[in-house]
C-alpha cells in the first residue's frame, strides 16, 4: 500500500497551532506516510512539531465558516489545535490524519520504516539475553537450569523460547505441566533472592476445573523451590470468587489438598477494561477546566486510579515481604498471567533487587518481567485514554506499574539511577515509537516479525551515552537495602509528571531540576579537582623527600 | 506543681498509631512543663517529649483488659496513645494533664520558665533580630506620601494596634480618629505593604460600623488619602475578605462594608473566605481522615474534599493573588478587611506580600512578614491558639493556613524560597508551643505590660541561629524565581493545591519519603564549601612548594579522602528497612475477646496471625475460608514512632527530630 494514497492534502500553508502554555504559531502543515509536521518557518526562531500518527489516539474536527479547527489528542496524554483555512482542505488533512493514525497493519508501523541516524554502539536486541541472566543466577546457586523446551514455542505461545525452572524438573514434566496451565504457561523463574535463596515463579491458573484435577508434576516443580520443611505462598491476583468461578470455565487455583506446603493469598487487583476507564476518567478530570476546588477532588477519587496504584502497590510489598521478611518462596498468578501478575512481579523487584533500581536493570527488569514474559503490549497499548474505540483488550497496565515505580521513586528519591523522565519515555514509547522493542504480543509474534533484523531497538538508541545522560538521576547513590515504601494514601500522589504534563506550568519545577543537577555536578567537579591536586602534591613531596 | 497528682507511672505502653502492633513500653513523667515518656530498653530508651502547651485534648477511653487508654491530641498534629496499667493511675494522670494543658495565667507558660543559657545580652540582641522601623524603611516609608504616626501611641485610639502605624500623610489626626470611630474596635486604615515601584500599597482596616446607611466623613477622607498617595491610580480596591451574605448580616449589627456610593473612587469586591469557625471545623474533618487507621484512597480523598480544608487554602491564596496582581500590575492600591481586620485581613495581607516581594521569601523576611502582618497588628495569638484555657470557639487554626499557603507556593516555585519545608513547620510548632515569647498575648500592648521582651526569648534569634537547616538548597538569590511579583496560575490550578502530610501528618514518619532530597543536597553542598575550601589550600601549598623547590615550607600532606571524611547523607536509609503492614484486612477477623476493643483485638490477632504463617506452628486446618487474610507480616518493630519532642533546655532536640 502506497501511504501516498492516504494523503489528499499532503500540505497546508497558514495553519495555526495552539498548545496549552505556549502562544499560538502560524506555519506549515506537512503529512507524510508516518509524520505530521508543523513548521512556524519564522526567520529567527523556526519551531517544528513533529508527530507520529501513531502517537494520535483521536481527532476531532470544527468549523467556524470556512476555517476549520482540528483537535488532536495524542496517547501521550497531549492535546493540540490545529486551524486550517479552507474547509476541504481540513477535511482532508482531518481524513488522512484519522487513517494514518488507524493502520491495521504492523509491518506498516514507523518502526519498518525508521532509518536511525546515529551509530549503533550496542544492539540493544540482544542487549539482555536471558542466558546473561542464569549465568549470573548459577554463580549463587546451583539449583536451576535454562530450559529450551519451549523453543517452537510450541509448548507455551506466550512464553519465551528460553525459561529458567528447577533443576529436578525435567523437560518431559514441563510438558505436562503446561498442559494443567492457562495457556500453556507454567511455572517459570521470576525472582531469585540472592540473600536467603527464596524464589519468586510466576505462571497462569493452574486448569483444576470443576473436578479438581491435579497434576503431580505441577506440584513437584513448584515444590522445588521450598527449602526443606518451608511453605511458601502462592499469591493469586484475583478474589477467591473470581478465582472460584474460573473453575467453572476449566480454570481455578491452587488447593490446599495439594500443594499442602503452600498458603494462599487473594490480592485483588483491577484489570482490563476496568483499568482502561479508570485511566480515562483521570485524564478526563485533569483536563477539566472547572475553577471548583471539590469537583477536582472527587472526581480524583471517582476515577479510581490511585486505588488502584495502592493495591498493586500492596499486593507487591506483599509478595516482597513473603520472600524477603518470612524466608519463603513466591508463586504469583492471577488468571492468564501476562498482566496483574507481571506487575507484582516486576514491582516486588524493584522493592527487593537494588540492580532493577539502575538504568540498566530496569532496561533488563522490562525486557525480562514485560515484554519476553509476554506481556501483549500491542493490544493493550493499541489506544490511550481519549480513543473512543473502548476494545476490551486496551489496558494501561504497563502505565499502572511505571506509576507505581514512580511512586516509590518518590518516596526513595536517592535510590534510583534513573530519574521520572526515564518512566516517561518508556510509557511514551509503549504507546507510539519509532523503535520495534513494543511491537508484537510476545516473543513468538515478534519472532515471526523479524523485528531485530528489521527494526531498531529502543535500547541502542537509549543506552548511547549521549542519550542515557538526559535519563539519570542526579541524586543517586546506590542503595543495596530493601527499599519498603508506603502505601498509605497520604503516601501516594497523583503522577504530575505524566497526567498533569501537558497542563500545568513545568517552567519552575524544571529550574529546580536544573538547579539540583547544578549542585551536584558542580560538586563533583570540585571533587576531581581536588583529588588531582592532591595527588600532585604528594607526588611533589615525594620526589622533594628523594632529593633531600 | 501542685497539680500533678501523679508524677510518674511505670510499664506505660505507647502506641503507634500506624500499627497497633507496634508498641513500646515505659515509664510516664509528668514534669511541670512536659510530658514525658520514656522507654524501657537499656540501649537507646528512646524519649518523647511533649510540652503541655501542646496539648489540644485528652481522651480516657473505655478500660480493657490490658489497661486505660489514654489519647493526648496536640496541637503540632502529634498524637499520643498511651495505655496505663491502673485505671485509678490513669484517672490521675488524666486529671492533672486536664489542668496542666490550660494554663490560667501567662506566668505558668513554659517561655517564662524556658532558660537557654543566653546572656541579657544576647536575648537582648535577639530581639532586635526583626525590627519593624528598619522594615517600613526598606519598604521606603516614610516619604512624600506616607507618614509614622503617633496618635496611637498610648494605644489611646485602638488598643489591638502597635503604637507605630503608618498612614497617608494627607490623614490628619482628626481624620484617623474620627475614621477609627466608624470601624469595629477602632482599627482604623494602615499601611500593611507599600510598593516602592509604583506607589501602591496594602492597607488593612476592619469592618466599617455602616450598617444599613451609617456614613462617616472621616473615614470617607481616609480612605481618600490613601487612594491620593498613590497618585498614579485613580481609584482604590476595598477587599472584603468575608462571603457576601456574611458582610450583610453584620449589616444588621450595626456593621458591614463600605457603600460604593458614599465612598469617591472605590471599586468594592468581596473574596468569601470562611469565618473562623468554619475552619475549625474543616481542620477537625481533615485531621479526623489524617487519624484514620488505614483508610482507603476514596476514604482519604472523600475525607478531604469533605472537610473543604484545600478549598479553603484556595480561597485565601485567590485572595492575595488578586490583590497582588492590582498593586503589581494594575498600580493600585487596596484597603482590606475582614469583620475585626485580624485573622482574614492578616491572611490576605501577608500572602500578597510574600507574591509581590522577594524579601519575605527570605529567612529574615519571613520573620519580619509575621512580625509586621500578625504580631505587631495584634492577631489574637493567646485566643486563636489556646495558650490560656479560655473560650474554644476563639481558637481556630488561622496562622497554620497561612503558612499551608507558604508551603503551597513553594511547591510551584520550588527556587523562589530561601527557607525550607522545615521552616515552616518549626514556626508552626512554636506558635503553640509558648517556649518563646513573640507569639504570647493578643496584642503589642499587652506583650509590653507582660514584659515579654525582658523575660523570655525570642523564636527569630533561635531560628537564625540554626538557620543552615532551615536553607532551601536550590535557592538562589540570583535566581530568576527569587525575582519580582511570583505569578501562581490562576485556572486551571485545582490540581496545584495538594494535601500536606508533612505538616498534619508530620509524626507519622513512615507517611513520608524516607530519603529527603533537600537533606541530601544540603549535605552535598556543604561538601562542595569544605572542598572549595581545600582546593584553596592545595592549590597555595602546590605554588609554594614551585616556588622553593629548596623544601623550606614543606608541609605534611593530609591523607584521608575528604569526601569520606564528610560521608554523603545516608542515614536516610535507616527507615527503608521496615516494612509497613500492608494488609488491610486485620478488621474483618473476628474479635477475640468480645471485652477488648478493635485495637488490641487487631493487635492480638496480627501476633496470632504471625504464629500461623510460621511453618512449624501450621496445624491450621482453616485454610480455606481465612485464605485471603492470611498475609504474613513482619515481627520487626519501630521507626514510626513520634519523635523526641519539644522544649528540652538544650534546644537541638527540639528542632533536629522535627
Amino acid at each position: 500500500m502506497e501511504f501516498a494514497e492516504l494523503i489528499k492534502t499532503p500540505r497546508a500553508d497558514k495553519a495555526v497551532l495552539h498548545r496549552p502554555f505556549h502562544l499560538a504559531v502560524e506555519g506549515t502543515l506537512c503529512l507524510t506516510g508516518h509524520h505530521l509536521i508543523f513548521s512556524s518557518r519564522q526567520r529567527d526562531n523556526a519551531e517544528e512539531l513533529w508527530l507520529l500518527h501513531s502517537n494520535i489516539d483521536s481527532i476531532e474536527k470544527r468549523f467556524v465558516g470556512s476555517l476549520g479547527t482540528i483537535v488532536i489528542k495524542c496517547k501521550d496524554l497531549r492535546i493540540i489545535q490545529l486551524d486550517i483555512p479552507g474547509m476541504e482542505e481540513c477535511l482532508n488533512i482531518a481524513s488522512s490524519i484519522e487513517a494514518l493514525s488507524t493502520l491495521d497493519s504492523v509491518t506498516l508501523m514507523y518502526p519498518f520504516f525508521y532509518r536511525p541516524m546515529f551509530e549503533v554502539l550496542e544492539d540493544g536486541w540482544s542487549s539482555f539475553l536471558l542466558e546473561q541472566e542464569f549465568e549470573l543466577l548459577s554463580s549463587v546457586s546451583d539449583e536451576w537450569r535454562l530450559s529450551c523446551v519451549n523453543k517452537e514455542f510450541s509448548v507455551c505461545p506466550s512464553s519465551p523460547p528460553v525459561v529458567i525452572v528447577p533443576k529436578s524438573v525435567d523437560d518431559d514434566a514441563l510438558r505436562k505441566v503446561a498442559l494443567f496451565r492457562h495457556g500453556g504457561r507454567f511455572p517459570v523463574l521470576s525472582y531469585y533472592h540472592k540473600k536467603n535463596g527464596m524464589a519468586m515463579l510466576r505462571s497462569s491458573q493452574p486448569l483444576t476445573g470443576t473436578n479438581g484435577r491435579r497434576c503431580k508434576e505441577d506440584e513437584k516443580l513448584i515444590n522445588a523451590t521450598l527449602r526443606s520443611g518451608r511453605r511458601g505462598f502462592v499469591i493469586d491476583t484475583r478474589p477467591l470468587s473470581v478465582a472460584q468461578q474460573a473453575r467453572a470455565r476449566g480454570g481455578g487455583f491452587e488447593q490446599e489438598v495439594h500443594y499442602p506446603q503452600w498458603r494462599r493469598i487473594h490480592k485483588y487487583i483491577e484489570r482490563f477494561h476496568i483499568l482502561q476507564e479508570s485511566f480515562i476518567k483521570l485524564v478526563e478530570a485533569c483536563n477539566d477546566q472547572s475553577h471548583n476546588m471539590d469537583r477536582w477532588l472527587s472526581k480524583l477519587e471517582a476515577s479510581n486510579w490511585l486505588t488502584h496504584v495502592k493495591e498493586l502497590l500492596t499486593a507487591a510489598c506483599l509478595a516482597a515481604q513473603c520472600i524477603d521478611r518470612e524466608g519463603a518462596s513466591v508463586l504469583v498468578h492471577g488468571g492468564e498471567g501476562t498482566d496483574s501478575t507481571l506487575q507484582v512481579t516486576s514491582l516486588a523487584q524493584i522493592i527487593l533487587d537494588p540492580r532493577c533500581r539502575t538504568i540498566r536493570g530496569f532496561e533488563a527488569l522490562v525486557v525480562r518481567e514485560w515484554l519476553q514474559a509476554g506481556h501483549p503490549f500491542q493490544q493493550r497499548c493499541a489506544q490511550s485514554a481519549y480513543s473512543n474505540s473502548k476494545q476490551k483488550w486496551e489496558s494501561p497496565v504497563f502505565l499502572l506499574f511505571l506509576e507505581c515505580v514512580w511512586q516509590i521513586h518518590r518516596q526513595f528519591p536517592c535510590s534510583f539511577e534513573f530519574s521520572e523522565q526515564f518512566l516517561i519515555l518508556l510509557f511514551e514509547h509503549a504507546y507510539a515509537s519509532q523503535f520495534g522493542t513494543f511491537l508484537g504480543n510476545n516473543e513468538n509474534e515478534r519472532a515471526k516479525l523479524k523485528l531485530p533484523q528489521k527494526t531498531m531497538s529502543l535500547w541502542s538508541w537509549v543506552n548511547r551515552p549521549e542519550e542515557l545522560g538526559r535519563f539519570e538521576n542526579p541524586l543517586y547513590e546506590a542503595n543495596s537495602l530493601v527499599i519498603w515504601p508506603s502505601v498509605a494514601p497520604q503516601s501516594l500522589q497523583l503522577w504530575e509528571g505524566v497526567f498533569l504534563r501537558w497542563n500545568r506550568p513545568s517552567k519552575f519545577l524544571e529550574e529546580a531540576e536544573a538547579e539540583r543537577i547544578n549542585i551536584i555536578r558542580y560538586n563533583k567537579e570540585l571533587q576531581a579537582k581536588v583529588s588531582v591536586l592532591r595527588r600532585e602534591l604528594a607526588e611533589m613531596e615525594a620526589e622533594q623527600e628523594v632529593q633531600e | 506543681m501542685e497539680h500533678i497528682r501523679m508524677p510518674k507511672v511505670e510499664n506505660v505502653r505507647l502506641l503507634d498509631r500506624l500499627s497497633s502492633r507496634r508498641a513500646v513500653v515505659g515509664t510516664l513523667y509528668l514534669t511541670a512543663t512536659h510530658v514525658i515518656f520514656v522507654e524501657n530498653g537499656s540501649e537507646t530508651r528512646k524519649e518523647t517529649w511533649v510540652l503541655h502547651s501542646q496539648i489540644s485534648s485528652i481522651e480516657k477511653q473505655a478500660t480493657t483488659a490490658t489497661g486505660c487508654p489514654l489519647l493526648i491530641r496536640c496541637k503540632n498534629f502529634q498524637v499520643i496513645q498511651l495505655v496505663i496499667p491502673q485505671e485509678r493511675d490513669c484517672h490521675d494522670v488524666y486529671i492533672s494533664l486536664i489542668r496542666l494543658a490550660r494554663p490560667v495565667k501567662y506566668e505558668e507558660l513554659y517561655c517564662f520558665s524556658f532558660n537557654p543559657k543566653l546572656g541579657k545580652e544576647e536575648r537582648e540582641q535577639g530581639w532586635k533580630l526583626v525590627d519593624l522601623n528598619e522594615e517600613y524603611n526598606r519598604m521606603g516609608v516614610p516619604n512624600n506620601y506616607w507618614q509614622i504616626s503617633d496618635v496611637n501611641r498610648d494605644y489611646g485610639v485602638c488598643d489591638s494596634y502597635p503604637t507605630e502605624v503608618y498612614v497617608p500623610k494627607s490623614a490628619t489626626a482628626h481624620i484617623i480618629v474620627g475614621s477609627s470611630k466608624f470601624r469595629s474596635r477602632r482599627r482604623f486604615p494602615a499601611l500593611s505593604y507599600y510598593c516602592k515601584g509604583n506607589n501602591a500599597s496594602i492597607c488593612r482596616s476592619s469592618q466599617p460600623l455602616s450598617g444599613f446607611s451609617a456614613r462617616c466623613l472621616e473615614d470617607e477622607q481616609m480612605l481618600q488619602a490613601i487612594r491620593k498617595a498613590n497618585p498614579g491610580s485613580d481609584f482604590i480596591y476595598v477587599v472584603d475578605t468575608r462571603p457576601k451574605l456574611n458582610a450583610m448580616a453584620n449589616r444588621a449589627a450595626g456593621k458591614g462594608y463600605e457603600n460604593e456610593d458614599n465612598y469617591s473612587n472605590i471599586k468594592f469586591q468581596f473574596i468569601g473566605i470562611e469565618n473562623i469557625h468554619v475552619m475549625r471545623n474543616s481542620l477537625q474533618k481533615m485531621l479526623e481522615v489524617c487519624e484514620l487507621k488505614s483508610p482507603s484512597m476514596s476514604d482519604f480523598l472523600w475525607g478531604l474534599e469533605n472537610s473543604g480544608w484545600l478549598k479553603h487554602i484556595k480561597a485565601i491564596m485567590d485572595a492575595g493573588i488578586f490583590i497582588a496582581k492590582a498593586v503589581a500590575e494594575e498600580g493600585v492600591s487596596v484597603l482590606v478587611h475582614c469583620s475585626d481586620g485580624w485573622d482574614r485581613t492578616a491572611q490576605v495581607c501577608s500572602v500578597a506580600s510574600l507574591l509581590l516581594d522577594p524579601y519575605y521569601r527570605t529567612m529574615k523576611g519571613f520573620m519580619v512578614l509575621i512580625e509586621k502582618d500578625w504580631v505587631s497588628f495584634g492577631h489574637k495569638f493567646n485566643h486563636r491558639y489556646g495558650n490560656l484555657d479560655g473560650d474554644p470557639k476563639e481558637i481556630s487554626p488561622v496562622i497554620d493556613q497561612f503558612i499551608e499557603c507558604v508551603w503551597q507556593l513553594m511547591e510551584q516555585f520550588p527556587c523562589a524560597f530561601e527557607f525550607n519545608e522545615r521552616f515552616l513547620i518549626h514556626i508552626q510548632h512554636h506558635i503553640y508551643s509558648c517556649q518563646f515569647g513573640n507569639f504570647l498575648c493578643n496584642s503589642q500592648k499587652e506583650r509590653r505590660e507582660l514584659k515579654i521582651r525582658e523575660r523570655t526569648y525570642s523564636l527569630w534569634a533561635h531560628l537564625w541561629k540554626n538557620r543552615a537547616d532551615y536553607l532551601n538548597p536550590v535557592y538562589r538569590s540570583d535566581h530568576s524565581q527569587t525575582q519580582g511579583t511570583l505569578h501562581p496560575q490562576i485556572a486551571p490550578c485545582n490540581f496545584l493545591y495538594k494535601f500536606w502530610s508533612g505538616m498534619y501528618n508530620r509524626f507519622e514518619k513512615g507517611l513520608h519519603p524516607r530519603q529527603s532530597v533537600t537533606d541530601y543536597l544540603m549535605a552535598v553542598k556543604e561538601e562542595t564549601q569544605q572542598l572549595e575550601e581545600e582546593l584553596e589550600v592545595l592549590q597555595e601549598r602546590l605554588a609554594n612548594l614551585q616556588k622553593s623547590q629548596s623544601g623550606d615550607n614543606k608541609v605534611k600532606s593530609k591523607q584521608q579522602d575528604r569526601s569520606e571524611q564528610f560521608g554523603l547523607y545516608t542515614s536516610s536509609n535507616s527507615l527503608a528497612n521496615t516494612p509497613q503492614e500492608y494488609s488491610k484486612d486485620l478488621k474483618s477477623f473476628p474479635s477475640w475477646s468480645p471485652s477488648q476493643g478493635d485495637e488490641d483485638s487487631a493487635l492480638i490477632l496480627t501476633q496470632d496471625n504471625l504464629k500461623s504463617s510460621d511453618p512449624d506452628l501450621s496445624a491450621n486446618s482453616d485454610q480455606e475460608s481465612g485464605v485471603e487474610d492470611l498475609s504474613c507480616r513482619s515481627p520487626s518493630g519501630g521507626g514510626c514512632l513520634p519523635s523526641e519532642d519539644s522544649g528540652k533546655d538544650s534546644d537541638e532536640a527540639v528542632f533536629l527530630a522535627g
